[in-house]
């Protein structure tokens, strides 16, 4: 059946991650990926929930380290919160790792959101010197495997922000 | 004058440290804040050691991440009480991923050494044998007596795991004029590196 225009399915954002080979989702829920759950448990990919997001970076750093390909899935909030994980971990270890980031309040490229989760996100990780790239639809889910890509090549952090709620 | 009955603990961290590096092989042995400074002379294999500070103590999620990644590998933790009290969480994450080769080992001395001995706000209450394996650890011990630990840890390194090992040690303060451990960067190229190889 055809995705109605807009949607963002489960189904393309794994395939998405499978073309980038990622081995593990280091993972806490939130209402903008928490659809991705049931997709994720029947795929071949490991979860690894965790209690706060500052904790994913480093688990992701052990298993980079350790030879394997993570990617983090967290809401904008955690990430707030997960600063120092960032800081400490994620840049200066030069990890090639992509954030997919839920999008607290996003409300729509050119549109000012009234959520300061979403008013906040876009300039931190401006501040920080993460590249960052908005998903909305299955229509730029390929974002997902580019940033996988830049991060790998420029061994650096990358964030793909989940602008909208999956379809499932 | 207090009449409470003093605290039992091991008088030299660093004399704890040794039965682990004694008992040693070939385990990743991540490190956090003053395990950092007081596990370097005494380390067998520097180059399979990793300083994890700078991150807000996630240590321990380090460990977890290792762990998973190499489950051949055996994986210890050093942590420290006031670094772990940052990172409490992890114990349940820990548990949860059931990581069959990680060992995390836990300095309480009550107290921030790292800022100048200042206590914890677990000083005096925490349990953290009690709450490892409230939060799913299948085995927690704590040891106060250098002989007991000795005596004991044998059976620990070949029991369940995930396991917590409480070490109750003396805080000593901030620790000046100490071998440092080699930059948290370098120490990470060079073990991914090593563990590509082997």
């Amino acid at each position: 059946m055809a995705a109605a225009s807009g949607t963002l399915q489960a189904a393309t954002v794994l395939d998405e991650l499978r073309k980038c080979g990622v081995t593990h989702v280091v993972w806490l829920p939130d209402s903008e990926t928490g659809y991705m759950y049931e997709a994720m448990l029947e795929s071949e990919l490991t979860l690894v929930p965790i209690c706060r997001e500052g904790e994913s970076m480093a688990v992701a750093a052990g298993l980079i380290m350790g030879g394997k390909r993570p990617v983090v899935l967290i809401q904008s909030t955690g990430l707030f919160e997960s600063g120092d994980s960032v800081r400490g971990l994620c840049l200066d270890l030069h990890l090639p790792l992509l954030f997919m980031i839920g999008y607290r309040g996003y409300v729509g490229q050119g549109r000012t959101p009234t959520d300061s989760a979403a008013r906040f996100l876009e300039p931190i990780l401006d501040a920080w010197g993460i590249p960052h790239y908005t998903v909305e639809s299955d229509a730029t889910c390929h974002y997902i495997s580019e940033g996988h890509q830049q991060a790998q090549a420029e061994s650096h952090p990358v964030a793909v922000l989940m602008g909208k709620e999956y379809a499932g | 004058m207090s009449g409470a009955t003093p605290r039992r603990e091991i008088s030299e961290p660093s004399a704890a440290l040794r039965v682990f590096s004694r008992a040693r092989k070939d385990e990743i042995v991540v490190l956090s804040e003053t395990t950092r400074q007081d596990w370097p002379p005494l380390s067998t294999r520097p180059e399979l050691d990793i300083p994890i500070t700078g991150s807000m103590s996630k240590a321990s999620s380090f460990g977890l991440g290792v762990a998973l990644a190499r489950p051949d590998l055996g994986v210890w933790v050093l942590d420290t009480d006031g670094a772990l009290l940052m990172n409490l969480g992890s114990l349940v994450s820990i548990a949860k991923a059931k990581p069959a080769n990680l060992l995390h080992v836990v300095y309480d001395n009550e107290a921030y050494d790292t800022t100048g001995g200042q206590p914890t706000p677990g000083a005096g209450i925490a349990d953290f044998r009690a709450i490892a394996l409230g939060a799913g650890y299948p085995a927690a011990y704590a040891f106060d007596d250098l002989e007991v630990l000795e005596e004991e840890l044998p059976a620990i390194l070949t029991g369940p795991r995930p396991a917590l090992v409480v070490l109750k040690v003396a805080s000593l303060g901030r620790r000046d004029n100490v071998e440092g451990m080699k930059p948290t960067y370098q120490a990470f190229v060079a073990l991914k590196d090593y563990l590509a190889e082997h």
